[in-house]
């Protein structure tokens, strides 16, 4: 399945959100995300499936002014 | 004491945390600046979780109210997003609004800016909007329900101090109750000082402290310039006279000739 994950082109095989975080081994309570534009609350991963050419963002704390 | 969005705040410096040269650096300059807010951002994490985390633990650490940012984005949706997903991972409504219009100026789009702030307001964020001095975008900012505006005095980083104090006078003047806090454009303490004494009730730093040649000196520089400008205004300015007055009597000299 090709997914965009933070503008990067992956070809993977996650059928959830949670799923995708798991396989690229993404971890902490600070991550924030979204498919396709809009948010997927935390509680919300294990049960977002995902299709071909989802967009995925996956964000986290960073320095701001 | 100012309160923003009923939480009371004793300190009237906000600090950014971008752009210091090191961590320690930054975690000194909080300290020192006594700020009790600290505006952060999200990005895209690209390592695998873990930088994020790092920075997310010290600010955690500090124990100050974080002021989430949406810097960068272009379009009111955008920004919408963003404060979402900032709300999820620092579980707080604060979020400091911006909605950049002009890529050289980084003047936001007030247009888009009311717009966000209308669909945030409504889901229950506080809105910390970056706007320009134009008191019709103020109005709409809070007609939108906006409790707080975050007027800019001259473009983000440009260190110029205010370019238009007649314009920050008349933002004071026309929404006195209305905490107005200048986010965007400070060099120095002197600038801050003299928009305190303008009667505004903070200022937000980020550049002014992280690029000077001691960040943790400059943090105390400003915090002790900030107070300054809030005591003189308080106190009560003399304007000044275009004549010369004697500051000692001149009743009861002596006549020697």
């Amino acid at each position: 399945m090709k997914l965009i994950v933070n503008g990067e082109n992956e070809d993977l095989e996650s059928a959830t959100l949670a799923d995708l975080l798991v396989t690229l081994d993404y971890e902490g309570d600070w991550l924030a995300t979204a498919v396709n534009g809009e948010i997927v609350h935390r509680k919300d991963r294990a049960s977002r499936v995902l299709s071909d050419h989802d967009r995925i963002e996956i964000l986290s704390p960073m320095q701001g002014g | 004491m100012l309160e923003l969005y009923a939480t009371p705040v004793s300190s009237r410096l906000l600090l950014g945390t971008a752009r210091y040269p090191s961590p320690a650096i930054l975690a000194d300059a909080i300290i020192v600046s006594e700020t009790e807010i600290l505006t952060v951002s999200l990005r895209r994490e690209m390592a695998r979780g873990q930088q994020g985390g790092a920075f997310f633990g010290m600010i955690r650490d500090l124990g100050r109210r974080i002021l989430p940012n949406t810097a960068g984005c272009h379009t009111a949706s955008e920004a919408v997003l963003t404060a979402k997903m900032a709300r999820e991972v620092f579980g707080t409504n604060w979020v400091k609004l911006e909605v950049i219009g002009h890529q050289d100026t980084l003047q936001p789009d007030v247009f888009a800016l009311v717009e966000a702030a209308r669909i945030l307001c409504a889901e229950g964020f506080e809105v910390f909007p970056y706007t320009t001095d134009d008191l019709v975008v103020g109005e709409k900012l809070l007609d939108a329900g906006c409790r707080v505006l975050m007027p800019w005095c001259a473009p983000i980083g440009s260190a110029m101090g205010p370019q238009n104090i007649p314009a920050l006078r008349s933002m004071r003047a026309h929404f006195p109750d209305v905490p107005l806090i200048v986010d965007a454009g400070l060099g120095r303490p002197s600038h801050a000082a003299l928009v305190m004494e303008l009667g505004f009730d903070a200022v937000l730093l980020n550049t002014a402290v992280a690029g000077a040649g001691d960040p943790v000196q400059m943090a105390g520089a400003f915090a002790r310039a900030v107070e300054a400008g809030r005591s003189g205004y308080q106190a009560g300015l003399l304007e000044p006279r275009d004549m010369a007055v004697p500051s000692t009597p001149v009743i009861g000299k002596a006549v020697f000739s």
